[in-house]
């Protein structure tokens, strides 16, 4: 991330501090020992806008690109969003989102109590059929769309928690 | 410009340019919070005459894929007799449209409406 106005310090953190993922993702990296943005909260529509809105201004303030921002807020919002839509459904629960600064982009991991994904894997689907006019998707973008804009997705079930970490490296 | 502030905050103005009836939305975002109403919201506007129906969206500056799935849901309700069009789409909003390649199925205009009138 050369060159960006991102100014942890490259203190001296050990390998026992590091950010750790609550899936055993080991970030590999010393520079963030404390997250950028936690935030424990019940899941909804509305209240998805309102943490983005605030994750989004503290990115800012740590000095990201209009590119990486706009990539954050898209794929925790779709995360985000597949939690209150399919992990809870009807009903809701607690959702915590830590992000981590990283060398490599930013170390996001989102845990819920709802319902495990099915299969126990992160879907990777194909795009939907786009074949107008008889075939026009209203959905299934959403697992792409995330897909598409990170890496090192990981999904552990723990307990009654569901765990998943992605990286969503630096934009060009 | 007729516009409309819906009773649950999903703001829409339309005008006439030549034949097009366009459809502004101006709140910034289109995301799952608002894409059920943000869809009953443009099938009320688009009532009005005009075709082809242009979308502006130059005042969208977040769209998830809910907020695209209601726009692709706003093509279907028109049917096959209207086209539905889109102009001003911002990074964020093109970029969306780029990695689901929705863009192959819209006819996307980079000038807002506004500068359509203006040159007549």
């Amino acid at each position: 991330m050369s060159g960006r106005a991102v100014s942890m310090s490259e203190s001296s953190v050990g390998a026992a501090s590091r950010p750790r993922t609550a899936a055993g993702q080991d970030w590999g990296d010393a520079s963030s020992p404390r997250p950028l943005f936690e935030r424990g909260f019940l899941a909804a529509d509305k209240t998805t806008r309102a943490v983005l809105a605030d994750l989004v201004a503290d990115l800012s303030l740590a000095g990201l690109t209009p590119d990486d921002l706009s990539n954050a807020e898209l794929v925790l919002a779709e995360v985000l969003n597949n939690i209150a839509e399919h992990a809870y459904g009807k009903a809701t629960g607690p959702v915590e989102l830590r992000v981590d600064l990283l060398r490599a982009g930013l170390g996001c991991t989102i845990s819920d109590q709802g319902r495990s994904l099915p299969a126990g894997v992160v879907p990777d689907p194909e795009l939907p059929l786009i074949a107008p006019p008889d075939h026009l998707p209203e959905g299934g973008f959403g697992w792409h769309i995330i897909r598409c804009l990170t890496a090192d997705l990981r999904y552990a079930r723990d307990g009654d928690w569901n765990r998943l970490s992605l990286r969503i490296p630096w934009a060009d | 410009m007729n516009k409309t502030i819906a009773e649950d905050g999903v703001d829409i103005a339309t005008s006439r340019v030549g034949q097009a009836l366009v459809v502004t939305v101006m709140d910034s975002r289109i995301d799952a919070a608002v894409a059920i109403e943000f869809k009953e919201a443009v099938r009320t506007e688009a009532e009005a005459p005009g075709n082809p129906v242009i979308l502006d969206l130059s005042n969208v500056t977040f769209l998830d894929s809910s907020g695209l799935g209601a726009v692709v849901a706003v093509m279907k309700l028109l049917g096959a007799e209207r086209r539905l069009e889109l102009s001003g789409l911002t990074p964020p909003v093109a970029k969306v449209f780029r990695l689901t390649r929705m863009d192959s199925v819209f006819t996307i205009h980079s000038e807002v409406p506004g500068a359509l009138r203006a040159t007549g």
